[in-house]
């Protein structure tokens, strides 16, 4: 089992890597918001499955990230990408170290209204302070330097599916290999005692809340950096990103895959991506379709591709 | 001056009443299933929708004016037999599962909802041309209202009171405080929970969509406008506390004026004073000012 997963993952990988050498430009394209969501979700997923949180405001952190970069682009003369991707997850530790610390203190129902009142209050902020943030219309978000290559020669396409591409993807690997780490480290294993039976972390002396907290700021850090890179090939970033049913997207997302396995998240980031197109190509009404799957999937489906793969693999091996 | 003051305090308390019948929707629901319906929102831009079009239907058909509040209401009021479809075919499955996923699944429904009504309406806002000043405007303390305004505050004053009796004084109602307070329990006394959620669900869809059609004659109908009430909904809910009806009233009444007298000193206020107080609720007091305690 643990050695197909590393055959499966070194094949996506390699796939990954040659995808612009021989798919179409288009599909490449679309790569780049997969790349970008499948980091904020691995971080929504620490909450979400790990940490048994259901945000319902993570929206908030990818539009930090994306306004981040805007700004920084916009209004000053930083153009490298690692300066805005540090800044922007400073930016998001510290907002979430202050939200995080109020709403670590409920769970369930609780935890995912106060979230969404943070999310809709960043919406409303930047809405209505048009001098700051451009209000509906936004900020343009311009092009930046990667590793200090300025690349303002290229075309914005060969931008994209060439450097901008493999940084995308150098910078989903790095995200998923350290979230492998945290969620397999000592720490990873408290939060689940946490999740599981947050009574009996307490008498042995684990801090629930602190590791809710912990939890939360690092799944923040993931959002901004998500934020910056689905804000980059836009080129423009508008309050819709922080909107509420942009945070229900991202927990769609991630039961989609499947919120019980560590990569079901990149595999709902993926799916939802491609269906997404792939339905909005022959019907305008996507999102008809798509309420449809998510209602398909709460009711008979509840952990995601990730769960139906895992069942289809455990019941061939039954049957050997 | 008082002109100015009472038009804010008229268009805040017209609004108040509107949020009132759809937090009083949510609050019914998660009162008795414990669901907090993301769709009450969507609930009320479908009854706006077919509050158009049955007043539009109603004209067309050489019906008076002055008599279009009919079909407007039976227009809410049908339109809140969705409530019947989405319980039955979704939310039965999934009473036992944890919150997220009913969360989920009601957002599930708004998804499903705003596209149907894109393919059913179509994207330009649609508005009941005219009708809004068919009564007239009164004056009041030397300021000009729409007399419509003053008759959806007394409707909304009349339901209110309408929820009250069938809460308190009515069989119906024993039984949805008694499934409130203990499930199990109820069941055990012989209360056919199936029909108790299919009509308190039914209840609160009919609560949202007749908001809808009763908000219409003020302002045009947009798709978007589910999801944008929703949260001011949620603000309500949330400032009243959850599952209390009090609650709803005096949070529609919190919100419904703060926001009217936040856009008429500082626009720039408007929904970020009421998150601002929300989340100041929420942590000082999540029980809200006439909910339960919470046990976190």
């Amino acid at each position: 089992m643990r050695g197909s997963v590393a055959v499966g993952l070194a094949l996506a990988l390699g796939l990954a890597l040659a995808l612009p050498l021989i798919a179409p430009i288009y599909h490449v394209t679309l790569m780049l918001p997969f790349m970008a969501y499948g980091i904020a979700l691995l971080g929504l997923n620490l909450l979400f499955g790990y940490a048994g949180l259901v945000s319902f405001g993570h929206a908030l952190f990818l539009g930090i990230g994306a306004y981040a970069g805007a700004f920084l682009t916009t209004h000053t003369p930083v153009r490298s990408l690692e300066v805005i991707l540090l800044t922007a997850m400073l930016a998001a530790a510290l907002v979430a170290a202050l939200v995080g610390a109020l709403c670590v203190r409920y769970v369930k129902i609780y935890f995912g209204m106060l979230t969404l009142a943070f999310g809709m209050l960043f919406y409303t902020f930047v809405l209505k302070f048009y001098h700051l943030t451009g209000g509906d219309e936004g900020m343009r978000f311009l092009r930046p330097t990667l590793l200090g290559q300025p690349l303002s020669d290229m075309s914005k396409t060969a931008y994209l599916v060439g450097p901008y591409y493999y940084y995308s993807l150098a910078l989903l690997v790095l995200a998923t290999a350290l979230m492998w780490r945290i969620v397999h480290s000592p720490f990873g294993l408290c939060l689940r005692t946490v999740r599981d039976n947050p009574l009996k972390a307490e008498s042995l002396g684990l801090s629930v809340p602190r590791y809710r907290w912990h939890a939360f700021v690092v799944s923040a850090i993931y959002a901004a950096a998500g934020g910056v890179l689905l804000a980059t090939p836009t080129g423009n970033v508008d309050p819709t990103l922080a909107y509420w049913t942009h945070s229900g997207s991202l927990v769609f997302m991630t039961l989609l895959g499947g919120f019980a396995s560590f990569f079901g998240p990149l595999l709902g980031a993926l799916v939802f991506i491609y269906l997404q197109d792939t339905v909005m190509s022959v019907f305008p009404y996507w999102r008809l379709v798509f309420g449809a799957i998510l209602a398909v999937l709460v009711i008979f489906a509840p952990t995601g591709l990730a769960g139906l793969v895992d069942r289809a693999l455990s019941a061939r091996t039954a049957r050997r | 001056m008082t002109a100015h003051v009472v038009n804010v305090l008229v268009s805040g308390v017209f609004h108040a009443a509107i949020l009132f019948l759809v937090a009083a929707g949510l609050q019914v629901v998660f009162g008795v299933q414990k669901i907090f319906n993301l769709a009450c929102g969507s609930f009320y831009a479908l009854g706006a929708y077919v509050g158009v079009s049955a007043v539009q239907a109603f004209v067309d058909g050489g019906g008076a004016p002055a008599l279009f509040i009919v079909p407007l209401v039976a227009g809410g009021l049908v339109a809140g037999l969705i409530g019947v479809v989405v319980e039955r075919g979704l939310l039965r499955f999934i009473y036992d599962r944890d919150e997220a996923f009913q969360l989920l699944l009601t957002f599930a429904v708004v998804l499903m909802l705003e596209d149907l009504i894109r393919m059913t309406w179509g994207t330009a806002p649609t508005s009941t041309s005219g009708l809004y000043l068919v009564y007239g405007q009164v004056r009041l303390l030397g300021a000009t209202v729409p007399t419509y305004n003053l008759i959806v505050i007394g409707a909304s004053v009349v339901i209110a009171a309408g929820i009250g009796w069938l809460l308190t004084r009515t069989a119906f109602g024993r039984i949805v405080r008694a499934a409130a307070e203990n499930r199990e329990m109820a069941e055990a006394l012989g209360v056919d929970m199936r029909s108790v959620y299919v009509r308190v669900f039914t209840l609160g869809s009919v609560l949202g969509t007749l908001g809808g059609a009763l908000v219409i004659p003020s302002t045009a109908a947009m798709s978007e406008m589910g999801v944008e009430l929703i949260v001011e909904a949620f603000a309500v809910v949330v400032i009243g506390g959850l599952g209390s009806m009090r609650g709803a009233l005096a949070g529609a009444l919190v919100v419904g004026v703060l926001r009217a007298a936040a856009i008429a000193v500082f626009p720039a206020l408007e929904m970020l004073l009421i998150y601002l107080i929300v989340i100041g609720v929420l942590v000082l007091r999540p029980s809200g000012l006439f909910g339960k305690a919470v046990t976190a």
